[in-house]
């Protein structure tokens, strides 16, 4: 029930018109704060001058410009904008494209919905960055985005400008359709094993190869002056492919057991392309020097255990064991609530495991920021890099830890308290509106009962006559009496 | 219904005995007059400014003179216009008029589950709605004695469900009714594949059109090529769609994009750019919040008159957000919205089942500030123009095909009655509604009421 109240007020708020949605940015002084660099260090009673969306300068001994607007965070923390390497939110639609076993000309990119309230509700956690991905119904599934949570803004300034774009691999269960019965009368799909899955992946990249070893040989044929030359057809869904190939896209790999995880390893070196996540990765800690000596890095839940068979040999210690081996790791959501409270996920590796809390901080902002390639655009406080900021009211890998504002480019696109202050004015206008419909019912109801009360007077009106059928909800009535009603042409 | 061949005198007192038909036709073998000529009436050009006490002449179906002076030729039927107002037939820019709404048509649109782009689910762009146009849907009838002489009938089922059809609504065969049979080719991104068959997701059915474009593309660049060295090249396998859509789109047909809310309305403008299609987009209700951008695509609207509201059935104490309850209260604000910033749009009204809601949909528009002038040219000229038509429909002027409405007043006021309607120069007088109940149960001549004004009519008429 409580969550169902706070997700209403979430909504109200959200909601909000441009007022909610943040200023210009130009010259902003971040004062007096606790400042957690990531990079080098804390600053206590340090500030942050940003500059046209960028940190400009860090330290302890800044001073306001002049005309700067100054935000005051006494008492409070800074720390960079968390990234969610695992994110389904902003998606219109199905986060699946399910039917077919490769699915990779499917492209969240094309269904982002800036108007998701998961968007803002991540911002209230302090997440400014996304790692938006297709499902894991497909041994490859489709294209994925990394995006800035700007909240207001279309959906062709959500991507993370010069983020490389990325695809959805799948090993394991899910691929297999195995979590859900395929209704009778429809042929299960292929693959049904793990070694089908291996050879999907397989088949795929040897299509691809096959794919752009045609179109360079109708490229060279054509600038050698060809002429009549028929170009081969484009494939939607062996581009994204041929891009891997080519290094152009990442692949991130949803993957639970060892044995999977070493299989996608080696189908890598074969086709020549690199593994940039293992996602979940839930065993990696098993073969956390494998994983690293692949260049992978590996994105994984805090404590997340059990839910299904190939999940059961997941540890809380997984983070900080894959960390100490040298790979880069990451904490993640799989969840739009979840990713509402990413410190506290990343604050559990210093209890399983030991991390340091600088360490533990590192798992959802720089180390996700080089898993996704924007660490020399977000990740950390430093100068030169995005003013993608959060600041708490406690240090944020405590418990009590509550987002304040969230900053992206420098702008403010979460104020808790320009939040509390809109919710009266939200649920006035709501409850006007409501008030409106009711009317506007009520007197559509009134004019119904006229009509029908005029046609009683009619003299043709005969008793025991059946009455026209009521419409359906939908306002489509049944057959000829409609048609027939339509027929009232002369009047309307 | 059957035509008369009667004289006009004979043909009014008949249509006044039946009073079963709502409408006759002063047209049949032999004793049709291909001239007529409203005199005396208020003449709405749409294409140019009112004229108060005008003509209308009519010759073989097209409009051949409208003015202050205009002669009118001796053959001609004439009717007096005095108290009339005469405004170019409404066009409905979205419909399934005349089409048959049965579960085969939904089955056509399900097919198979496909496996990927290549089996072409849900993918039938050969169907035209001209060659399927069943003409005794009664709805046809209704649309027309409400002022509707023209609609855009559009196929259902699938995400290429075919290609939709302007037709005026009249005729005596189906193919009378055709003004262009290949009009725009409509598409939907409703996923068909339900899980286990492609495509199942909003994401994977635009990557569906994507490749099937792509493919037409192909097609048409591959085609010349083979046809010029069919000795050099490898053969070209025969695809329907691609072969379909290949000519559609070189003849330069509108592509009817899916679009209602903002994010979909402004995700069909980036579609529209990269598919490099000329797109009109259809919904458009939430177009008040994206109205700038639309403008600045310059790419037409037609929005439709099915507002949203609170589902009738639903769970009452569901919750309502806040997104949706502005959304409901400011969809009728779309037109005026688009109107403000130079937006062409038209209306449609799928999802309405009679004439009587879609004008009750208009005047909500217009209350929330569309102007009854850009209204009308919205359902006239406007509708014509995006449908590549506006040098023969929606407006009063010579040339134009003859569809004209007579009402006793202002079109957009409910207590206005039309009583006269042309489509392609064939004669409509429209009686006074028989409620639905009485229909087939009162005896001729119960309404007197209803006789006395046919009569007017008939005294209007002379040679």
């Amino acid at each position: 029930m409580n969550r169902k109240i706070l997700c209403t007020a979430a909504i109200l708020v959200a909601l909000a018109p441009l007022a909610a949605r943040a200023q210009n940015p130009g010259t902003i002084f971040i004062q007096n704060a606790t400042v957690l660099t990531v990079t080098h260090g804390n600053i206590e009673h340090g500030s942050i001058l940003i500059r046209d969306g960028k940190i400009a300068a860090v330290g302890s001994g800044l001073k306001a410009p002049e005309g700067a607007s100054v935000i005051d965070a006494t008492g409070q923390f800074v720390m960079p904008g968390i990234i969610d390497c695992h994110s389904h939110i902003a998606v219109d639609g199905s986060v699946n494209e399910a039917g077919p076993a490769v699915s990779s000309m499917a492209n969240i990119a094309d269904v982002l919905n800036p108007d998701d309230i998961d968007i803002y509700r991540d911002l209230a956690g302090g997440v400014t960055a996304a790692n938006i991905l297709h499902g894991s119904a497909n041994p490859i599934g489709g294209q994925t985005v990394v995006i800035k949570l700007r909240w207001g803004k279309p959906a062709s300034e959500l991507p993370f400008e010069g983020a490389l774009p990325g695809i959805k691999f799948a090993l394991g269960e899910n691929p297999k359709h195995s979590n859900f019965p395929t209704p009778p009368g429809v042929t299960p799909r292929y693959p049904g094993t793990r070694l089908g899955v291996e050879e999907v992946i397989r088949q795929a990249f040897i299509e691809a190869r096959e794919y752009k070893k045609q179109w360079d040989g109708y490229q060279q044929r054509k600038s050698a002056g060809e002429q009549n030359l028929i170009p081969p057809r484009r494939d939607v869904r062996l581009d994204p492919l041929v891009e891997v190939l080519e290094g152009k896209r990442y692949v991130h790999a949803h993957c639970y057991r060892a044995d999977e995880i070493l299989m996608l390893i080696r189908v890598a070196d074969e086709f020549g392309f690199k593994v940039r996540t293992f996602q979940h990765v839930l065993e990696g800690y098993k073969i956390a020097d494998e994983i690293a000596a692949s260049g992978a890095g590996g994105s994984t839940f805090s404590d997340w255990w059990a839910y299904k068979m190939e999940a059961y040999d997941a540890i809380p210690y997984n983070a900080a064991l894959m960390a100490e081996r040298g790979v880069i790791v990451s904490v993640n959501s799989d969840d739009a609530q979840e990713a509402r409270q990413l410190n506290q996920e990343a604050a559990k590796s210093m209890k399983f495991g030991g991390l340091s809390a600088n360490d533990a901080l590192k798992l959802i902002t720089l180390n996700p920021a080089i898993q996704l390639g924007i660490d020399s655009r977000a990740g950390s406080i430093d100068v030169g890099k995005d003013a993608d900021l959060a600041i708490y009211n406690h240090d944020p890998l405590s418990v009590y830890a509550v987002v304040q504002k969230t900053l992206i480019d420098g702008q403010v696109y979460f104020d808790r308290q320009r939040d509390i202050a809109q919710r009266v004015t939200l649920a006035a206008e709501k409850q006007s509106l409501l008030d409106k419909e009711k009317k506007a019912a009520e007197e559509a109801k009134t004019d119904e009962k006229k009509t029908e009360e005029n046609s009683e007077r009619k003299p043709e009106k005969k008793p025991g006559q059946k009455k026209k059928p009521p419409q359906d909800s939908d306002g489509k009535a049944n057959g000829n009496t409609t048609i027939a009603s339509g027929v009232a042409g002369g009047t309307r | 219904m059957k035509l008369h061949p009667h004289r006009h005198m004979v043909l009014v007192a008949v249509c006044a005995v039946m009073l079963i038909g709502w409408v006759c036709a002063a047209r049949g073998e032999g004793g049709e007059p291909p001239y007529f000529a409203v005199k005396n009436a208020r003449i709405v050009l749409v294409s140019g400014p009112v004229i108060e006490n005008g003509t209308v002449v009519i010759a073989k179906g097209l409009i051949q003179s409208v003015g202050t002076d205009v002669a009118i030729p001796p053959e001609a039927w004439v009717i007096d216009g005095r108290g009339l107002t005469v405004y170019p037939g409404l066009i409905d820019a979205g419909t399934n008029l005349g089409l048959t709404q049965d579960d085969d048509a939904k089955k056509r649109g399900a097919g198979p589950a496909a496996s990927g782009p290549e089996d072409r689910p849900a993918t039938t762009p050969w169907r035209v709605a001209a060659d399927e146009l069943k003409t005794d849907d009664k709805r046809i009838e209704s649309w027309r004695n409400a002022g509707f002489t023209t609609a855009l009938t559009v196929p259902d089922g699938g995400i290429f469900p075919g290609q939709a059809t302007v037709i005026d609504l009249a005729g005596e065969r189906p193919g009378d009714y055709v003004v262009r049979h290949r009009a725009t080719v409509p598409l939907s991104f409703k996923p068909v594949g339900g899980f286990f068959g492609f495509p199942d997701s909003l994401m994977g059915t635009i990557a569906y059109v994507r490749q099937v474009l792509d493919d037409t593309a192909w097609y048409t660049q591959a085609e010349p090529i083979y046809q010029a060295n069919p000795t050099k090249t490898e053969r070209l396998p025969y695809d329907r769609t691609e072969y379909v859509l290949s000519r559609a789109l070189q003849n330069n047909e509108i592509v009817l994009l899916p679009a209602n809310n903002s994010i979909q309305i402004v995700r069909a403008l980036r579609l529209a750019d990269e598919w490099k299609i000329r797109a009109v987009l259809y919904g458009g209700q939430q177009g008040y919040d994206v109205a700038a951008a639309l403008a600045a695509s310059k790419i037409p609207v037609l929005v439709n008159l099915k507002w949203p509201e609170r589902a009738k059935d639903g769970d009452p104490e569901a919750e309502q957000t806040l997104r949706e309850l502005r959304f409901r209260a400011r969809a009728p604000g779309t037109p005026a919205a688009l109107a403000k910033v130079g937006v062409k749009f038209a209306f449609y009204s799928d999802g309405l089942a009679t004439p009587k809601d879609i004008f009750k949909s208009l005047k909500r528009a217009t209350d929330a500030g569309l102007a009854p002038d850009a209204a009308l040219r919205a359902l006239t000229l406007d509708a014509a123009d995006i449908l590549g038509l506006s040098d023969r429909l929606g407006s009063i002027a010579p040339g134009k095909i003859a569809n004209l409405v007579l009402t006793d007043g202002d079109i957009f006021n409910e207590k206005t009655k039309v009583k006269h309607v042309f489509v392609d120069g064939r004669w409509f007088v429209i009686h006074e509604e028989t409620s639905p109940e009485k229909t087939g149960e009162k005896k001729p001549g119960d309404d007197d009421g209803a006789r006395s004004r046919q009569s007017q009519h008939v005294e209007g008429v002379g040679r």
